[in-house]
């Protein structure tokens, strides 16, 4: 109560038979920066949605500061949708003061957030322009400041850094380690992983409808199954494939990168290596966040094998107790 | 009956297909001027400390609700006045009104008055002239000359219809015109010439030419008519249809432009924004009122320019009264009428989500629009008592086209434009509700057009 965390807590949705949503549950915390990363369709665009009651849930409740969300509270949100919408026929100033008003500025306070915003956002310039008349970086710009200009109290957005130039990426994400110092809770997605793993504090990874692996980034690489490294340059090329219980996953010059099954000895396979020939490397290398998301995502699709063994393609169990790790079942 | 009407609505309507397209683009049209800013002025400005309005008023309240109503329809009414199409199409109806006004005073009004040239010798003849010519309903004026020789020139430089003498004989006229006696005048200086005979023949016999003028005067035709026909002019026929025709005009100018401004905010997502912060209807609601507003003051500036010209040039031969009530209740009617067929426009425009969709779901409103107009300007001035067209002004959908024609014809009883306002207001309770629920649950589906069934029933 009174913790300014948003919190989405079992929200479930249908369209007919379609499940969007399957208790998708997490939290952003005042002052943090959470990244919502999944393929698309995984169902990011409809939670958000949800939390900024443009949809309805069929199921679950989303709360604000421990109080459930009201169109009042809703206000206070930034939301920048994924489809980009804003009258394409009003000047960019009009529009961002409209928006302004229409969350509860008075004339006089929204005339000056805009001025603020579109000067740091460098669309000042631009003011008087139709926003069709704009290009689609600036028109992205301007979206971002039709989330920024009523000074809000959580920011939900949708993809913020799709089509935007290396440029507007700095400036973005600036803005957003910029809200969340001010306590804001920032929640946005994207399928840039290098971006979300250098900016967010924690990460949710959703697949089909629902949350897999939530926490600190560094937690979940530390968590995640990682690949075994092993240079062997005399041994030939396929001295791993007889192993019981590896996979080779590719190869990294002279190396083989070894994905070992649950209940694998490493020192095993440290002996069959050495076996060959001398080795010059050994080690086990955390996975990236692009991997974890890729291990979640292919889980869409279960090998045989791998459905036989419950969570054989996400985040271990031994997660610590900061994160939550859900096993995923071969349902899709 | 029947076949008259078939007949009427085959025929198509000269000036009704070309008012469709012209203000049909009016409604794409961006706005032009650079200056201004909706922000500007309405609401008075907000403590410095508190930029939110809605902290005093307490958000989710009525006066909230009313904050973010008149958000909506200021928005509507600046983007609408600031575009070119409706500034032109404005500046055009008006100035169409101001000239058939003007055009009609300058046409009839020299032909209506006649003047007649009498010399100062002849002055007792110019009572007589003026009583015949009241008799009969004509207007003459009497312009006194000193001679005959003064009158003669006057004629012929127009500024006399005719130079009228007593001949010697005492029992005529000498009448002089410049080229032929208008036919109207002829029969004012037949009656008087023949006046004048009587009452010298009057004196001749002893009796008092001014008594029996009296006796003569009173003596008249009093007519009893049994199933008495209203009485209908030209005036009042074209006060109707034009009060009517416009209606017309407007519910198609700017029904579609509900309609289009919906599918605008659907097929630019930024529905998706507002409808974070903006309930549904409170969105639909400020666009109705907002467009509504709008073409609630074009009417009014087109009726009071009408109807001012009209009065003052005197073309527009009713007492100044009846002709403002019945502008009066033209534009309530429109306003009634807007109210319908907006909500149905809104919910429309809700079912797609792009514009090029917007013809398949407006169509069965246009036709509504426009059959009551075909049928009104086709029957009514032929048959301004036809029943068939009463009982299509009965329905609420037709109404609103039909009702102040046959209220400017005054061919309708005020029992039954109560009822037929009563049914529509009765719609439009059923509709705000039916529309409202149609357009709150398509509008937030992009991509395929809704079904009217869909949207009813999703929650």
């Amino acid at each position: 109560m009174g913790d300014g965390r948003l919190v989405i807590d079992e929200v479930s949705k249908r369209y007919g038979d379609v499940v969007a949503l399957d208790a998708m549950s997490f939290d952003v915390r005042a002052g943090e920066l959470f990244g919502f990363v999944g393929s698309n369709g995984a169902g990011k665009t409809t939670t958000m949605r949800i939390v900024l009651g443009v949809l309805a849930a069929d199921a679950g409740e989303v709360r604000y500061d421990g109080a459930p969300l009201d169109l009042a509270m809703r206000r206070r949100i930034g939301y920048m949708p994924e489809e980009r919408g804003l009258y394409p026929r009003m000047k960019v100033a009009e529009q961002l003061g409209y928006l302004a008003q229409l969350h509860g500025f008075g004339p006089a306070a929204a005339r000056r957030a805009v001025q603020s915003w579109t000067e740091r956002l460098g669309v000042a310039e631009r003011r008087d322009d139709e926003v069709q008349k704009l290009s689609l970086g600036n028109q992205q710009r301007v979206q971002l400041a039709a989330a920024l200009v009523h000074d809000p109290a959580v920011l939900v957005l949708d993809e913020p850094f799709s089509g935007l130039d290396p440029v507007a990426v700095d400036v973005m994400s600036e803005v957003l380690r910029e809200r969340r110092a001010a306590g804001v809770p920032v929640v946005f997605s994207s399928h840039q992983l290098d971006l979300v793993e250098r900016l967010c504090d924690r990460v949710g990874i959703v697949r089909a409808g629902r949350m897999v692996a939530c926490g600190p980034v560094e937690e979940l690489r530390d968590g995640g199954r990682g690949l075994l490294v092993v240079d062997v340059p005399q041994a030939g090329a396929d001295w791993a494939d007889g192993l019981d219980g590896v996979r080779v996953r590719g190869r990294e010059g002279t190396a083989a990168l070894l994905e070992l099954a649950d209940g694998v000895d490493d020192q095993a396979v440290l002996r069959a290596a050495l076996a060959t020939g001398p080795v010059r490397e050994f080690r086990h290398r955390r996975p990236s966040l692009a991997e974890l998301f890729r291990n979640v995502v292919s889980a869409v699709d279960p090998p045989p094998a791998a459905a036989a063994t419950p969570g054989a393609s996400v985040p271990a169990p031994a997660a610590p107790p900061e994160s939550t790790v859900t096993p995923t079942g071969g349902t899709s | 009956m029947t076949q008259e009407t078939d007949a009427a609505m085959a025929q198509p309507t000269p000036d009704a297909t070309p008012a469709v397209p012209a203000t049909a683009d009016g409604v794409t049209v961006e706005p032009a001027r650079a200056d201004g800013v909706t922000a500007d002025g309405v609401t008075a400005d907000m403590a410095d400390g508190d930029p939110r309005a809605g902290a005093d008023t307490g958000v989710g309240g009525s006066g909230d609700a009313r904050r973010i109503l008149t958000l909506v329809a200021r928005r509507e009414i600046t983007v609408r006045l600031r575009s070119r199409a409706f500034q032109v199409t404005t500046v055009l109806f008006v100035l169409a009104i101001a000239a058939t006004t003007l055009i009609l005073d300058a046409v009839g009004g020299s032909s209506s008055t006649r003047t007649v040239a009498v010399t100062a010798a002849d002055g007792r003849q110019a009572a007589s002239i003026v009583a015949a010519a009241r008799s009969l309903d004509t207007d003459v004026r009497i312009r006194t000359v000193t001679d005959a020789a003064a009158g003669r020139a006057a004629v012929l430089d127009g500024d006399a219809d005719a130079l009228v003498r007593v001949t010697a004989a005492g029992g005529g006229y000498q009448v002089t015109v410049k080229e032929d006696l208008p036919d109207s005048l002829a029969s004012v200086l037949t009656v008087a010439a023949r006046q004048a005979a009587l009452e010298g023949q009057i004196s001749a016999l002893g009796g008092d030419p001014a008594m029996v003028g009296r006796a003569v005067a009173t003596a008249g035709v009093d007519v009893d008519a049994l199933h008495p026909r209203a009485h209908r002019d030209g005036t009042r026929l074209l006060l109707g249809l034009l009060s009517g025709g416009l209606i017309y005009i407007a519910l198609l100018t700017f029904g579609p432009q509900v309609a289009q401004g919906v599918i605008e905010e659907k097929s630019s997502r930024v529905v998706e924004l507002l409808l974070a912060v903006v309930r549904p209807w409170q969105l639909m609601a400020g666009k109705v009122v907002g467009i509504g507003v709008v073409a609630l003051g074009q009417l009014l500036l087109i009726g009071v320019v009408g109807v001012g010209l009209g009065l003052g040039t005197g073309e527009l031969d009713l007492p100044a009264g009846i002709a403002v009530g019945k502008v009066a209740s033209a534009l309530l009617w429109f306003l009634v009428g807007f109210s319908m067929y907006a909500l149905l426009f809104a919910a429309a425009g809700a079912l797609v989500s792009r514009q090029e969709d917007a013809a398949g779901v407006t169509t069965p409103m246009i036709a509504a629009i426009l059959i009551p107009y075909v049928v009104g300007i086709s029957v009514l001035p032929a048959s301004p008592d036809s029943s068939l067209v009463l009982i299509m002004a009965m329905i609420p959908l037709f109404a609103p086209v039909l009702m102040p024609m046959l209220i400017g014809i005054g061919s309708v009883a005020v029992w039954q434009v109560l009822v037929a306002f009563g049914l529509t207001l009765a719609l439009i309770a059923v509709l705000v509700w039916l529309t409202g629920r149609v357009y709150g649950n398509a509008v937030k589906r992009s991509g395929t057009r809704v079904s009217i069934r869909d949207a009813l029933r999703a929650t």
